[in-house]
């Protein structure tokens, strides 16, 4: 059973609370940055939400993900709970990550999220590596890594994928082609229009779908997914879509035009789909106000819950190195600066 | 030697970043074989915004923007190297150096050796480095010791505007693979930057920043900055000696001697992780060329083992500053 069931009515609704979940976390999440509140940097999703969703929503529950730096929308795509994520992007001890993340960290893996990701391409050799463990624990379950377009000229990226492909590993690595890297546009990062072709190099499926449109994610990643449950191996999918947002949040956005993103807008991934489910007569302009309400009083909760959540203490930046004690540690912590550091007294004086 | 000869020329008040991209700009200029590459250098100017606008200068050709693929541009700045370009190659952040591992230690760093001397690797990579940000661990890295550390290549790093245009040009002049490595939190800092062209510190050679008599502080980067600061705040108690290291590989063994000869007390202040890095490699030149000289424990300031967390209050204890170097400092004087 997928998580979310896009052949029905409910399943349909819930996608579309996930997708306006999504925006509502990283509008909040702009604004909060913007403000100074939160540390780092903030990579929004804004525009892509019917990637992460319809992705997401054609796995199981307990089927792994890997992320990328953009990894808000893909955690509660996935179902991970927005307090600890906004805790996280504040740097509390009851985020996820115990404040050591940050928004480019976030995971959860008893959740089958396998962290969002710093490193541009880090992604998909751990998604190969969780189907490696599917594979040999002969489990029902996939993976499927979350990777951008740029991400596609690393090599560990085609590392990953000729492994996973001459195993037939249950994996399945999905490409979210929004145009950029960065500012530096995909067409001169690569070589071939669709990104899809790399499949060819590893003798997979690669198809192309429409980012914007949930559905046709969906249906990519079903397949996707039976094709890796029945042993034949991963499948490469590109989602053409858009950021609407810069890079990161403060980016000044030199290297594209304003109509170029209006003519994005105008294809808003949430919009369109509470037009389809209004014209199919499940949906009303009333019904879209109360979801979009929802999702509003869930991340404002989520918000509330990050500013009320304490902050770590000093002493916890050396917890969790190790998962044995170390002494070198310990005495760091003990030893904290104040209390006048490491003592001599094996005999400094001369 | 304070600030090698600087009272005796021309100089212009920058931060670092504009002695970084002044300086790029002039080399550019002064030799065809120079290109840069790199993430976003060119449209975007650098996250950091180093490069800026040299790309309108100088063209795409001469900064180039590459793929995100750090094992394929790293290497490829080593091909070009061994065939008679002269790459200087932005890598954004220094903890990228993990996905361009095997290029830059299997091949850049052997390639002369292993070829018996055969071939030059005139490489220069600027790396950003370091905490304060919030960026979390894998945009905070401080990883020169890992590179020092490593036979066939050259780290540098500077911790003042001059340095870092003095610097700079050797590296890129260098027939050999430099590593430049900027930490991101001193780009603003500014400072009297000789206008010369031909200014260039060589690659090998610290700096006494501050004379003292009582105890000598050996730092880079950032903690040059706050070791000076803390040396103002004690002055007529302490009489603190400040080094610039400058050089990580190779290291000036003279200059920390002959200090040591003077205050026999030695404080290392850098950002990386205390274990087996920058100090100890410090501190075992001390020891083993002026071990009689010494009358306390060396102390050293880094980061405690640990990777650089996001939250603030975590940073914020493990990330060095002026206050543990001056508490440092009082524990030996
Ligand atoms: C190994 C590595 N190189 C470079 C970066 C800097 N960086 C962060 S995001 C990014 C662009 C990634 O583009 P893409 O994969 O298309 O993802 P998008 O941002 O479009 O979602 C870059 C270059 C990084 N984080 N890691």
């Amino acid at each position: 059973m997928p998580s979310i069931d896009l052949e029905t009515e409910a399943g349909r609704k819930e996608a579309l609370r996930r997708m306006l979940t999504i925006r509502w976390f990283d509008e909040t999440a702009g604004e909060r940055f913007a403000d100074g509140e939160i540390p780092g940097f903030v990579h929004l999703y804004i525009g892509e939400e019917a990637v992460g969703v319809g992705a997401c929503a054609a796995l199981e529950e307990d089927d792994y993900i890997t992320s990328t730096h953009r990894g808000h929308g893909h955690c509660i795509a996935k179902g991970l709970d927005p307090k600890p994520m906004m805790a996280e992007l504040y740097g509390k001890r009851d985020g996820y990550c115990n404040g050591k993340g940050g928004s480019m960290h976030i995971a959860d893996v008893d959740a089958g999220m396998l962290g969002a990701n710093g490193i541009v391409g880090a992604g998909p050799p751990l998604g190969t590596g969780a189907a490696l463990t599917i594979d040999r624990k002969d489990e029902d379950r996939v993976a499927l890594s979350f990777l951008g377009d740029g991400a596609v000229a690393q090599g560990q990226v085609h590392s990953a994928v000729n492994l996973a492909a001459t195993w037939d590993l249950p994996v399945i690595f999905l490409v979210e082609n929004n145009g950029y890297g960065e500012g530096t546009p995909a067409d001169e990062q690569h070589n071939v229009e669709n990104l899809s072709a790399t499949a060819g190099a590893y003798n997979i499926p690669g198809i192309t779908v429409d980012g914007m449109d949930v559905t046709a994610v969906n249906e990519a990643v079903s397949e996707a997914r039976k094709r890796a449950r029945d042993g034949k191996g991963p499948t490469f999918i590109e989602a053409e879509t858009y950021r609407f947002h810069g890079h990161f949040e403060g980016d000044e956005e030199l290297y594209r035009e304003d109509d170029e993103v209006e003519r994005w807008e105008a294809r808003d991934p949430i919009d369109s789909f509470a037009e389809r489910l209004m014209d199919r007569g499940e949906l009303t302009d009333d019904g879209f106000e109360e979801l979009t309400k929802e999702a509003k009083s869930t991340i404002e909760e989520a918000l509330e819950y990050a500013l009320d959540a304490e902050e770590p203490t000093p002493q916890e930046a050396y917890d969790d190195m190790f998962g044995a004690d170390v002494p070198e540690l310990t005495r760091f912590a003990q030893q904290v600066r104040a209390d006048g550091g490491p003592d001599h007294d094996n005999g400094g004086e001369r | 030697m304070a600030s090698a000869g600087l009272e005796a020329e021309q100089t212009e008040t920058m931060t670092v970043r504009e002695a970084i991209r002044e300086t790029l700009r002039e080399e550019l200029d002064r030799d065809e074989d120079v290109f840069l590459m790199g993430e976003d250098i060119a449209t975007m100017g650098g996250v950091l915004d180093v490069t800026g606008d040299l790309h309108e200068q100088f063209g795409k050709d001469r900064v180039r923007d590459t793929p995100i693929g750090e094992s394929g541009f790293m290497g490829a700045a080593t091909g070009a190297a061994a065939t008679g370009s002269r790459p200087v190659v932005e890598l954004m952040f220094s903890d990228f150096i993990g996905v361009a591992m095997e290029q830059t230690m299997n091949q850049m760093a052997k390639m002369r050796y292993m070829f018996g001397g055969k071939t030059e690797m005139p490489v220069t990579v600027r790396t950003t480095e370091g905490g304060g940000m919030g960026a979390a661990s894998q945009h905070s890295g401080t990883v020169h010791a890992w590179i020092a550390h490593f036979p066939g290549l050259m780290a540098v790093a500077p911790g003042t505007p001059a340095a870092a245009k003095g610097l700079l040009k050797s590296a890129i002049r260098s027939d050999d693979p430099v590593f430049f490595f900027e930490n991101k939190m001193i780009y603003e800092q500014s400072g009297e930057v000789p206008t010369d062209e031909e200014f260039t510190i060589p690659l090998g050679e610290a700096n006494v920043e501050r004379e003292g008599s009582d105890v000598t502080v050996v730092a880079t980067q950032r903690l040059v900055g706050e070791s000076l600061s803390v040396a103002d705040d004690l002055e007529g108690d302490t009489d603190v000696e400040v080094i610039d290291l400058r050089s990580l590989y190779p290291l000036d063994t003279d200059t920390i001697v002959e200090s040591l000869n003077k205050t026999g007390r030695l404080v290392v202040a850098d950002e990386s992780p205390l274990s087996y890095g920058t100090h100890a490699e410090v501190v075992a030149r001390a020891v083993e060329n002026a071990f009689y000289s010494l009358d306390a424990p060396i102390q050293r300031v880094g980061v405690p083992d640990t990777h650089m967390p996001f939250s603030p209050p975590l940073e914020g204890e493990v990330l060095p500053g002026g206050e543990e170097v001056r508490d440092a400092i009082e524990r030996i004087v």
